[in-house]
């Protein structure tokens, strides 16, 4: 089955067995793409003693640790090929990754995107407030996981407009005039769930002291990019969806889990408060100290599978993050795939110790 | 102004380009026309046209010429 093919299959609509077989198909392909075209990538596998005569199943395959994209530059196309470099987040001083991406991984990660949003949405497109400055998306060639995230989700936005200026501040008439032009329809919300709440919870919460209330009643918010800042405010989930709710009437809330090293594959959070794997993506939870895998409710590192990476060798990447797989195919919801839970990321003792455990057993080492 | 010299105009407006530079342009060959410039097209053909695309068709909108074919089939817009 070709990525062409690959693209039309219903996110949701594939099984445990059918699925697996899709993906180990897929990412074997990939896996020989990379060591063909990626010289950094090939000296890997060698060092790894890797054999793909061997693979079986798309759990078998090597997974590169992701901070190796900031140490490496890993690509897999000539540099002329490249239309859009993207960068993670990192806070100042801190190495970022960087991923390039050419024309065919790049829309392909609209196209999955797309898809996975729309079967939480539907596939109309509606009035959109991004919950962010227009600053984050100005450096068009480079593109940080803020600005990339808004710029995937702006396709489903038919008008829209920033909440923020660039100081952060919310623009109350702005916002305003822009719910009352589109009264009575449902309105799309996105941003980064600590901007969310910094910029824009916490403010409605202040102007409804002053008596200034915003009805979002028909809103749908998509939050991502974790939790972590979140912590020292003690908001958990189900405060965060119970307040936004309270300020403003806010209910249709999706949480999603998703990295700029797999852009497109992301992971939404169902109407049971469930991330979901799509086909296009899948989510593997390891062992710390052998990487073998997790069963179902056992705590693990979050390995990821994505079936989209042409331009750069992060088809199969493990994160440095842990979670916890609830189930498989069998979500109240109806959507079919892996179903689990993020609980943040490892600390950083954690992920030294889990590199030297990856130097062991992979004969190479990558501590960053 | 016909549909044509719309559509044109849209194009130039949003990429900075002259009408001769429009015949065979694809997505993605010049600077402007990356995926933020995408949305900008996107969004002046909807003012212009008075139409609102389905996400199927801005993804597949790929060059001048099948930006041309996706708006009078889909959108009745005769060229
Ligand atoms: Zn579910």
């Amino acid at each position: 089955m070709t990525i062409d093919d690959i693209m039309q299959i219903p996110p949701y609509s594939l099984g445990k067995d059918e699925k697996g077989k899709i993906l180990t198909e897929r990412l074997v392909d990939l896996t020989e793409h990379h060591r063909e075209n990626c010289p950094e990538y090939r000296a890997i596998l060698e060092a790894m003693g890797y054999d793909g005569r061997k693979v079986r199943n798309y759990k078998d395959l090597p997974f590169l640790p992701v901070r190796l994209f900031k140490e490496l530059s890993l690509k897999s196309v000539p540099q002329e090929e490249v239309v859009k470099t993207m960068t993670s987040s990192g806070t100042s001083g801190q190495a970022v990754s960087r991923i390039y991406l050419d024309r065919t991984t790049s829309a392909n990660q609209q196209k999955a995107m797309v898809k996975v949003v729309s079967d939480f949405t539907g596939s109309g497109r509606m009035p959109m407030v991004i919950l962010d400055c227009p600053s984050v998306v100005k450096d068009r060639r480079m593109f940080s996981a803020r600005g990339a995230g808004i710029l995937g989700f702006s396709i489903f936005g038919a008008k829209k407009i920033y909440a923020l200026d660039d100081e952060m501040r919310l623009d109350v008439d702005g916002l305003a005039a822009f719910l009352e032009k589109y009264n009575g329809r449902d309105i799309l919300l996105f941003g980064f769930t600590f901007m969310v709440w910094q910029h824009f919870y916490k403010e409605l919460l202040r102007l409804k002291g002053e008596r200034i209330t915003f009805d979002l009643s028909r809103g749908i918010l998509i939050h991502g990019g974790g939790w972590k800042k979140l912590v020292s405010e003690a908001v958990s989930p189900e405060e965060f969806h119970k307040r936004l709710k309270d300020v403003c009437g806010l209910d249709r809330i999706h949480d999603y889990y998703g990295m700029v090293e797999q852009t497109g594959c992301i992971y939404m959070q169902c109407e049971y408060g469930h991330l979901h794997a799509s086909v296009f993506s899948d989510v593997i939870m390891r062992r710390p100290l052998d990487f073998s895998e997790c069963g179902i409710g056992e705590k693990g590192i979050i390995q990821v599978v994505s079936v989209l990476p042409e331009s750069y060798p992060g088809h199969s990447l493990l994160t440095e993050d842990e979670g916890i797989l609830l189930g498989e195919d069998d979500c109240p919801c109806g959507r079919k795939g892996k179903y689990f839970e993020v609980l943040g990321r490892l600390k950083d003792a954690e992920i030294r110790g889990c590199s030297d455990t990856y130097a062991v057993k992979f004969g190479e080492k990558y501590d960053g | 102004m016909n549909n044509t010299e719309k559509y044109n105009q849209a194009f130039m407006e949003t990429f900075e380009l002259k009408a001769e530079q429009l015949p065979g342009l694809e997505y993605q060959a010049i600077p402007a026309w990356d995926s933020v410039g995408h949305m900008g097209l996107v969004a002046a053909l909807e003012d212009v046209f008075d139409i609102m695309m389905d996400t199927d068709d801005i993804i597949d909108f790929s060059s001048y010429e099948k930006g041309m074919e996706i708006l009078s089939k889909n959108y009745n817009i005769k060229f």
